[in-house]
């Protein structure tokens, strides 16, 4: 335990993975705390984007990774013999870098998650609707397509289609949410409009952002780590690192002498 | 400047002309399945045209259950009775190769990898590729004395019988074209799936199978053309003998093999020999409109 107040949302010990034989985190440490926003930075390749999706277990489709080491998330070893995946992904929402919604209509995209966890309980339509509300409003989507629920998900833009992948998770009432650079695909305006959903989003989830755009990062998050060549180089409140950083990688990184 | 510098830009050498012939080439063949097509059909209507216009009535043609073109005082020429047989036949066809090849779709795409996936690919299209007069004959030699057996019936050439048969003879293409479908999905959507908790069966039912349904009907509109058009198996399997079936223990006969047995025997140019390519136009027509439809419907699935 450490002795720090704030609970932790994610604790990782001397984790390391491989993709076949090639090795792509080395004895990953890391103590994110709840409750807030963390950033991942790094140049590409630096195993930002496989810590993330290691998270939530997604990794695990490939189907050639290896883990050793621990992911603790609330406390709980995710990769422990006893956990079921099913309850993982429940817990730990993801966002991708590019938007994914589901070919199906708005209203069925964000109550796919909800629908799945209800445990064989059909919910009434009343209280589908309830959800569906709640958690386009959640996501300042609502106005826009509220007259448009039973439309294709995937006819929306972009950003309003990141935003609805957002708003699935809500019902579910994650834990913890992954986001693996969740506005790349967007323009300036919509970037904009999900990072200050993000931000709005602080107080109930603890959130976990990839990101190569530093200023982002600077811009979103409390807490940032920087990674490269799958290892952790420095971990600390955003405001340090991009003020005083700690270590000659970050600083170089950070001033754009590489990445 | 050291080197010569030609001016012959109008310079035609044997290059352009080989790429000019391939072009040529490439094109014949590729207008001549078109042209095919065409012939064919203008020859059939050419055949049983002077029968449509001056011997059928196309109410009795189409509505009267009697075919008896070689009684020789008064022919009759009534198709209901073969368009029931065929019509029995794929439909129960269907209901043996739909869940079957579905199934084997799904299990070759979704779940099988590797060295099985390949396997088994290989397996489907080896299927697909059995001659269809084989699985008449397995129809004749196995089905018929299975089904005597099993249901105490005095026959077993029937509509169970070749519908069984056709519908696994449908089956490998179906799956073929089903897997095709199931594969053009996109991962990102399984993977969003996934990523929220569902298991494979909510992934396959909830997101691929409504993702693919073009395709996936696509495939048993194809599968009904096939059905609709085979001829061999049938005629073999069905105890071709003109009847409107009751139930599914009765014998029938199917268009196809109607003209199959008797086109051999008539005078060309009799009435007879005109009511055949009649038959024959109208299996065209109705290919024509399934394959057609099957293609608009998988066409749809790109576009939408």
């Amino acid at each position: 335990m450490t002795t720090d107040s704030q609970a932790l949302a994610i604790r990782t010990r001397d984790l390391n993975l491989w993709y076949g034989t090639f090795q792509a985190l080395f004895d990953v440490d890391l103590k994110i705390k709840q409750g807030i926003i963390t950033s991942l930075i790094g140049p590409s390749g630096c195993g930002k984007s496989t810590f993330l999706r290691s998270v939530n277990r997604i990794n695990e489709r490939l189907g050639y990774v290896r883990i050793n080491g621990a992911i603790e998330v609330l406390g709980k070893n995710i990769y422990d013999e006893d956990v079921e995946l099913v309850q993982v992904r429940k817990q730990i929402g993801m966002v991708f870098q590019r938007p994914n919604p589901l070919p199906i209509s708005i209203r069925d995209n964000v109550l796919f998650g909800y629908n799945i966890h209800t445990q064989g309980r059909r919910p009434s339509y009343r209280e589908q609707d309830d959800v569906v509300e709640n958690a386009l409003r959640q996501v300042l989507l609502w106005d826009e397509v509220k007259d448009k629920l039973k439309s294709k998900a995937t006819e929306l833009s972009l950003e309003e289609q990141q935003k609805l992948c957002i708003a699935r998770l809500i019902p579910v009432k994650p834990g913890v949410l992954l986001m693996d650079e969740p506005c790349s695909a967007l323009d300036p305006k919509g970037t904009e409009a999900v990072e200050e959903l993000i931000w709005e989003l602080r107080d109930n989830y603890t959130i976990l952002i990839v990101t190569h755009n530093m200023a982002q990062a600077r811009r979103t998050s409390e807490e940032c780590i920087f990674m490269l060549m799958g290892k952790v180089i420095e971990h600390t409140a955003t405001n340090t690192m991009f003020v005083t950083p700690a270590q000659q990688e970050t600083a170089d990184y950070i001033e754009g002498r590489y990445g | 400047m050291n080197h010569p510098v030609t001016t012959d830009f109008d310079r035609r050498d044997r290059d352009w002309y080989m790429d000019k012939l391939v072009q040529l080439v490439v094109f014949v063949s590729g207008i001549s399945a078109i042209v095919f097509v065409i012939g064919i059909f203008i020859f059939i209507t050419k055949e049983g045209m002077g029968f449509i216009l001056d011997t059928m009535d196309p109410v009795e043609f189409f509505t009267s259950p009697y075919w008896e073109p070689s009684d020789e005082d008064a022919p009759e020429y009534g198709i209901l009775a073969l368009i029931a047989g065929t019509a029995s036949v794929t439909g129960l066809a269907l209901l043996v190769s739909i869940p079957f090849s579905l199934g084997a779709a799904v299990f070759i795409g979704e779940f099988s990898t590797g060295k099985t996936r390949e396997f088994l690919k290989i397996l489907i299209e080896l299927l697909a590729a059995i001659p269809s007069v084989v699985w008449g004959f397995i129809g004749l030699t196995i089905m018929n004395p299975l089904i005597i057996d099993i249901f105490d019936v005095p026959v077993g050439l029937s509509v169970l019988n070749a519908g069984i048969i056709l519908g696994l003879m449908t089956a490998p293409i179906m799956t073929s074209i089903a897997e095709d479908a199931l594969k053009a999905v996109p991962d990102r959507y399984r993977e969003a799936a996934e990523a929220m908790g569902a298991t494979r069966w909510q992934v396959i039912f909830k997101v691929v199978f409504p993702a693919a349904k073009n395709g996936l009907l696509g495939a048993v509109l194809l599968g009904v053309g096939r059905g609709f058009g085979e001829t061999m198996a049938v005629l073999l399997a069905t105890g071709h003998s003109v009847n409107i079936p009751h139930s599914i223990f009765d014998p029938v006969r199917a268009l196809t093999a109607t003209i199959a047995a008797e086109l051999g025997e008539t005078a060309v140019g009799s009435d007879h020999y005109q009511a055949l390519f009649t038959i024959g136009i109208f299996l065209f027509a109705i290919t024509f409109i399934i394959n057609l439809t099957a293609d608009l419907v998988v066409r749809g699935v790109r576009n939408g």
